[in-house]
């Protein structure tokens, strides 16, 4: 499917959204979490540079679902470390043990549904944190409500995630056409919760 | 005013807006880079100004000169002058008047950069285009020093001298030239074949090129990152450079170890738009 002028703007937004959050950076937060965000975003925004560039053929490469593992990953290790101080060493050992094990399942011929399995496990956890930590949180006052939309933007990446992954498992949800003609827009809205999310917390 | 604008709308395609654009933004960076906060309007119009009249005198003769080889290749064939829209003698008063106007305007505003904005237009035009380009692949090393020469030259007029972090700025735009150039010359190698032109690709090979390629882009990233360090750049807008440049780095590496057209031409995008992203961010 070619890649319209409307997906390239929703893309190009996506894009400078990114690039300003790594820009401006997370207020107060330590070098690792600053790192993990930086690196989540960072893949946000060559992602969404590389689609308008490539097109939507990009998504065919088989690197895509370990380089999409990267977002969830290391936002919601950004996350922890921040909010979850008891947690920091084991979910840091999670994310290191989890992004390797889909980069081996991924690279390696492995049988069976070894690889899916991994790929579920590692993305339903981050993609659970980075929904429900937020939210709970704000729920508390722990944080400001508004960071609440951060969770919002785990929900859409999770969402965006589940599309992806089943249609590259050859099994899609929806139509290959439906699942790229929303793709932009759900980039730019998860983008968006993020960014308006942490810069409300 | 018809006649003016046809002939406008005739001679811009001989100035190859989007790389004379791309090496103008480079010396408005460079310049940006050595006055900001603190800078005169006056000078930074002169500069863009002067910049832009000799980066697109030195293109018209570059065209004027390869005009045999454009005609032969289907990508070029239909410019102006290898199409015949506009005549060799045209092209060569146009393309001299502009250089002459751009370089005499530089050596009027400050001496040293009119040193090397000439500079820039000789190695372009007289060691690139007219000796090396139809005996060597290598030629591109002096197209790239060429291309890093807007960048030095707005350095230096911001600074009034040549500093280190100028020479770090010329090297990262050297090393970016082959991404740009090299990633081209294998889209077209045919073209290239086909008008005898000696290209990386001819000479040594595909994989031995996009080696190349992979090892020039992270040379040019390592420049252009320690360079706006030097510069003082903010965290923030290094944090992004070096967002961009990893991007630069995969897709320079994905084109080594998983070659397609697609990637190939798909890096040759990113460069450019690499490089306009870390103009503007040395700006700021």
């Amino acid at each position: 499917m070619k890649i319209s002028i409307l997906d390239r703007i929703l893309l190009l937004l996506t894009g400078l959204l990114a690039a300003w959050q790594v820009a401006v950076g997370i207020n107060g937060a330590d070098t690792l979490p600053m790192i993990a965000y930086t690196v989540g975003f960072g893949v946000i925004l060559v992602a969404g540079l590389l689609l308008i560039i490539l097109g939507f053929d990009a998504l065919d490469s088989p690197l895509v679902v370990i380089v999409s593992t990267i977002i969830p990953l290391s936002l919601s290790l950004g996350l922890v470390w921040e909010h979850l101080a008891a947690w920091r060493t084991g979910y840091l050992v999670f994310a290191i043990v989890g992004f390797l094990a889909i980069l081996l399942t991924r690279l390696l011929p492995v049988k069976g549904k070894t690889p899916t399995i991994v790929l579920a496990c590692v993305h339903g956890v981050a993609g659970m944190v980075i929904f429900l930590l937020p939210c709970i949180l704000a729920i508390n006052g722990a944080t400001q409500p508004g960071f609440a939309l951060v969770g919002v933007g785990g929900a859409l990446i999770g969402i965006g995630g589940l599309l992806l992954s089943f249609l590259k498992a050859g099994r899609p949800i929806l139509p290959r056409e439906t699942i790229l003609r929303i793709l932009p827009g759900l980039l730019l809205l998860m983008t968006a919760a993020f960014v308006a999310g942490f810069a409300l917390a | 005013m018809k006649t003016f604008l046809a002939k406008f709308k005739l001679y811009w395609p001989l100035t190859k807006s989007l790389q004379t654009g791309l090496l103008l933004s480079t010396g408005l960076a460079g310049y940006m880079s050595a006055r900001c906060p603190v800078m005169h309007w006056y000078d930074f119009l002169g500069m863009g100004i002067s910049l832009f009249l000799a980066i697109a005198g030195s293109t018209i003769l570059n065209m004027w000169y390869d005009r045999d080889i454009d005609s032969v290749m289907k990508r070029t064939h239909h410019r102006p002058l290898a199409s015949g829209r506009i005549s060799p003698t045209e092209a060569l008063r146009l393309g001299l008047v502009l250089s002459t106007l751009g370089v005499g305007l530089a050596v009027s505003m400050d001496a040293l950069y009119g040193l090397i904005v000439f500079a820039g237009l000789f190695f372009d035009v007289v060691v690139y285009t007219f000796w090396l380009k139809r005996r060597t692949c290598w030629s591109i090393v002096w197209g790239g020093i060429s291309g890093g020469m807007p960048i030095l030259a707005g350095r230096a007029f911001g600074l009034g001298y040549i500093d280190p972090i100028g020479i770090l700025l010329t090297l990262a735009v050297l090393f970016w030239i082959p991404t740009h150039i090299l990633t081209f010359s294998m889209r077209y190698h045919e073209d290239y074949q086909a008008a005898k032109i000696p290209t990386f690709p001819s000479t040594y090979g595909f994989a031995a090129t996009r080696a190349t390629i992979a090892v020039s882009s992270v040379l040019a990233a390592l420049s252009i990152g320690v360079a706006g360090t030097l510069i003082g750049m903010e965290w923030g807008f290094v944090r992004l450079l070096v967002v961009l440049s990893a991007g630069l780095f995969l897709l320079a590496v994905a084109s080594v170890f998983r070659p397609t057209e697609r990637i190939n031409f798909g890096l040759f995008k990113y460069a450019s738009l690499y490089m306009l992203c870390a103009m503007i961010l040395l700006s700021l």
